[in-house]
């Protein structure tokens, strides 16, 4: 039986109470902050190592790559799109800023060395160029041909990936320059933990990211454009242009992962982020970011960064063998996506209705 | 959708069975059902009961609680208090299927139909006929040539239901609720998006399921048709009964009485005061999908120009090709008598133009943002300082647009979602305002609105065309246009076929030139058996 049709209207449509607002923030935003919180203390209870220093800044590094590459993907699900090519999009731009920066790897392609006082911010330049040249090819292939993004971005995965084999010659880029691989190893003392430098990108980020999205005329638009499209298109204004960007942001953010990536692991390699694509999507959805579009939050989709790492390490930690780990972490997943509609429906019958 | 397989050759012959003949006694009776939803009571003891073979009204405005009886009836929500009787017996569904199986039939505004299927698939599927476990296509096809044939929908049976208009949409939701054995069938806003002589078919098909002892339950904001339609009326306001009488003891002023709990003056609002201006908009040649030949019109400023036309005559589509839409191969636009060019939605409001859609719901508003987002969309511009949105800038915009239009909204913030039909249509005006538009094309913009929403948006157009705008304004609701129009374009079959001065203005003269395309002489006499007698002299 398909659902009754929208109610009309009743009295008093949308009074809400000051303790059903409260409500129904916690539902929408607060609701995965509290679940960190709740997990983090479970955690720190049932797994002794949880709690210590070096336990939290090896989260904080992996949180990093994952929430460069969830903030991305949160641009293009608001717009009511997927982007599942970002994890080979990442794992190109590794070995592709490896290459510039590693001379016996560069010197394949080009017959000169470069200094790293110029192959360092060369290197940054050209992977976040081919990341967000990956995602405008995304977008714009979607658009200009109204190929359901999911398709293209299939297509770019398996391209990327093989991309990045091309360029690596299916073997692992070290040899770093020393100064990039000491910048990546500063670890910020605050006292109870100490974080690593590139978790700061991270959080840089998210923060513009949340800016864009809130204050600019571009943000209004990615969520305009995810709740009625037709509506922004008859309302003057051409759609188009704006999801291009959403997947180029999304490109873009995967190549800055990259060379987060480079920053912690100090290796360039083809089989880099294989599957984080998925934990990007998972932690954008935990975060409340509707999957049709239109709502959501990229602090929504920290939390859900951070909440899928607390669950994984804590499981691991607890004893939970690492099969059971993958299989918990795909049914938060769900279980979310199932809550999501309960929330729709609770928040919607909090109003009157 | 599951039901008890019935024996696909029976139901093809006896389509709905006559029930219980009319003894006076009530098939379905609601004592005193009250409902309530948090902070709402939708509705309070309201009693009404339906006669076999009777066509019963109810009329109230929105959020009257028409709505929630057919979801309590339809087993969508269980009732608080009172009870319901279906043939005497207690009646209280658990979900729509039992209520189906009870026989009790709706027929929502917003159709539930398998948009990708074929018209027969969609009569059928409720209950596939099989052989030998596959879909028995020859059964289908009898099953759908009957049932079409019942309502009077010609198209091919294997059509798919996307390529049909909404009125024969409407048809084949319609002859689905033949196939079972309906008792009582609700009709929820039947007429909204029907043209007149669609709507008189209609009446033809209720009237002759009603001639077998069906009892229908008509719901309808157009009260002429109840007159027409109705034998009783029963009359609901916030939630509760008001009156219930025979339609031949009641006239349509005392109804509307009734309905809004104040008098209110049947008459459109009409302002001669207001003097036409200079020409502010030319259409020449425009030719698009759709059209059979080029339309040309005119505008001036302080005009409200109407168009009339049967649904699907291309009323719609000329808006949406002046506005670029829809793109037009051909013509040229003028605006204040230069020639602009319109290739897009975003060229026309840059020329000043802006276009009210028929359907606000999927075309106007964004309903999970706030009304004050949804009222700056057009120029975000305006409210944008060194690159970044001023909410508050935004906030102050929208709030003075909706004390301006009176938009019934606790604050700018509020979500379009929750706001009525014809406050959400407010808003679709505040941002076109918001976008300092001057040519207005409305398209239906009464359309599923109550009544005194919809002299409200008579006397806002009203208010703008004073101030120097021009509005041309699409709409089924004939006495609408003759109420508040200066002229009346007329459409027929994809051409305009006339205009008409106010001088002229009469509900026939615009009908003759509506059908004129459509009546050529080798199908009149075939369309005229069809359909019932008595068009609107």
């Amino acid at each position: 039986m398909s659902a009754a049709p929208t109610p009309s209207t009743p009295r008093g449509e949308g009074q809400m109470s000051l303790a059903n607002r409260a409500i129904a923030f916690s539902l929408r935003e607060a609701g995965v902050g509290l679940a960190l919180v709740v997990l983090v203390i479970l955690f720190m209870v049932i797994a002794p190592y949880f709690a210590t220093g070096d336990n939290f800044t090896r989260m904080f590094g992996q949180v990093a790559i994952n929430t460069v590459l969830a903030v991305g993907m949160t641009f293009v699900i608001l717009v009511g799109g997927i982007d599942l090519s970002v994890g080979s999009v990442m794992a190109l731009a590794t070995v592709v800023g490896a290459t510039i920066m590693v001379p016996s790897f560069l010197t394949r392609w080009v017959p000169f060395e470069l200094d790293p006082l110029v192959s360092i911010p060369l290197a940054v330049i050209i992977v976040l160029l081919v990341g967000a040249l990956a995602g405008f090819i995304n977008g714009f292939v979607s658009e200009r041909w109204k190929v359901p993004s999911f398709i293209v971005t299939l297509g770019m995965m398996s391209m990327a990936r093989g991309g990045s084999q091309v360029v690596s010659d299916n073997s692992t880029i070290n040899g770093l320059p020393r100064s990039l691989i000491d910048f990546g190893n500063i670890l910020i003392d605050l006292g109870v933990v100490r974080i690593p430098v590139y978790f700061l990108i991270a959080i840089a980020t998210v923060a513009v990211a949340w800016f864009v999205l809130r204050f600019t005329i571009f943000g209004r638009f990615i969520y305009a454009i995810g709740n009625n499209e037709e509506a922004v298109r008859l309302s003057g204004h051409n759609p188009v242009p704006y999801k291009i960007s959403a997947f180029a942001i999304c490109g873009l953010l995967a190549g800055l992962a990259g060379l987060v990536w480079l920053l912690r692991l100090n290796v360039g390699s083809p089989i880099a982020a294989v599957g984080y694509e998925l934990t990007a999507i998972a932690a954008v959805i935990i975060g409340g970011t509707s999957f049709t579009g239109g709502k959501g939050s990229v602090i929504g989709t920290f939390f859900g960064v951070c909440l899928l790492q607390v669950l994984s390490t804590g499981l691991i930690l607890s004893g939970v063998t690492d099969n059971f780990r993958v299989i918990v972490t795909g049914l938060v997943v769900i279980l979310a996506a199932v809550f999501d509609t309960y929330r729709t429906r609770i928040i919607t019958g909090l109003r009157a209705r | 959708m599951t039901g008890p397989t019935r024996d696909a050759t029976s139901i093809a012959e006896t389509s709905a069975v006559a029930v219980a003949p009319p003894d006076g006694r009530p098939i379905l009776d609601v004592r005193e059902v009250s409902k309530e939803f948090p902070g709402v009571l939708a509705l309070d003891k309201v009693s009404i009961d339906i006669l076999p073979g009777e066509v019963h009204a109810l009329v109230g405005e929105n959020g009257a609680g028409k709505s929630t009886l057919v979801k309590v009836l339809s087993g969508v929500h269980a009732p608080d208090g009172g009870e319901v009787l279906l043939d005497g017996e207690p009646y209280q569904p658990q979900d729509p299927d039992e209520a189906l199986t009870a026989g009790i039939r709706v027929v929502y505004q917003e159709l539930n139909l398998l948009t990708f299927l074929a018209v027969e698939e969609n009569l059928s599927f409720e209950s596939l006929p099989s052989r030998h476990g596959l879909v028995d296509r020859k059964v289908m096809r009898e099953r759908a040539v009957h049932l079409m044939g019942e309502v009077g929908l010609d198209v091919p049976p294997d059509t798919a239901v996307e390529n049909l208009g909404i009125a024969q949409m409407q048809m084949v939701e319609i002859a689905r609720a033949l196939l079972t054995d309906a008792k009582v069938l609700i009709l929820d806003e039947p007429t909204a998006t029907l043209t007149p002589r669609e709507t008189d078919q209609l009446f033809g098909i209720i009237r002759k399921l009603a001639d077998r002892g069906i009892g229908v339950l008509f719901i309808s904001h157009h009260l002429d048709e109840v007159k027409e339609i109705g034998d009783r009326v029963t009359v609901f306001r916030n939630g509760e009964w008001v009156a219930t009488r025979d339609v031949a003891d009641i006239t349509v002023a005392e109804i509307i009485e009734l309905m809004v709990g104040r008098s209110m003056t049947e008459g459109y609002p009409f302002r001669d005061s207001v003097k036409r201006g200079e020409e502010i908009l030319s259409v020449e040649g425009l030719i698009y999908q759709g059209n059979v030949e080029p339309v040309s019109l005119k505008l001036h400023a302080a005009e409200i120009v109407g168009v009339a036309g049967l649904v699907g005559s291309g009323r719609t589509e000329a808006l949406r090709a002046i506005f670029g839409a829809d793109k037009a191969s051909a013509g040229v636009i003028k605006v204040d008598g230069e020639v602009v060019r319109i290739d897009s939605p975003s060229d026309a409001v840059g020329a000043g133009i802006c276009l009210l859609t028929e359907d606000r719901k999927s075309q106007g508003l964004m309903l999970d943002m706030s009304v004050a987002q949804n009222t700056t969309i057009t120029r975000l511009e305006a409210i944008t300082r060194h690159g970044l949105l001023q909410t508050r800038e935004e906030a102050a915009a929208a709030q003075e647009l909706i004390d301006m239009l009176s938009i019934k909204a606790q604050s700018p913030e509020q979500l379009a979602r929750y706001l009525s039909g014809g406050n959400q249509q407010k808003v679709v005006v505040a941002k076109w305002l918001f976008a300092q538009s001057r040519i207005l094309l409305f398209d239906e913009p009464t359309r599923g609105i109550d009544v005194g929403a919809k002299f409200e948006i008579y006397n806002l157009i009203w208010d703008l065309v004073e101030r120097g705008k021009g509005a041309i304004v699409v709409s089924s609701d004939l006495p609408e246009l003759l109420g508040i129009c200066h002229r009346i374009i007329v459409f027929s079959k994809g051409a305009i076929v006339g205009e008409l001065p106010r001088e002229q203005f009469s509900e026939k003269a615009v009908l003759e030139l509506a059908y004129k395309n459509y009546l050529d002489p080798a199908t009149a006499a075939a369309r005229d058996r069809q359909s019932t007698p008595g068009e609107n002299a």
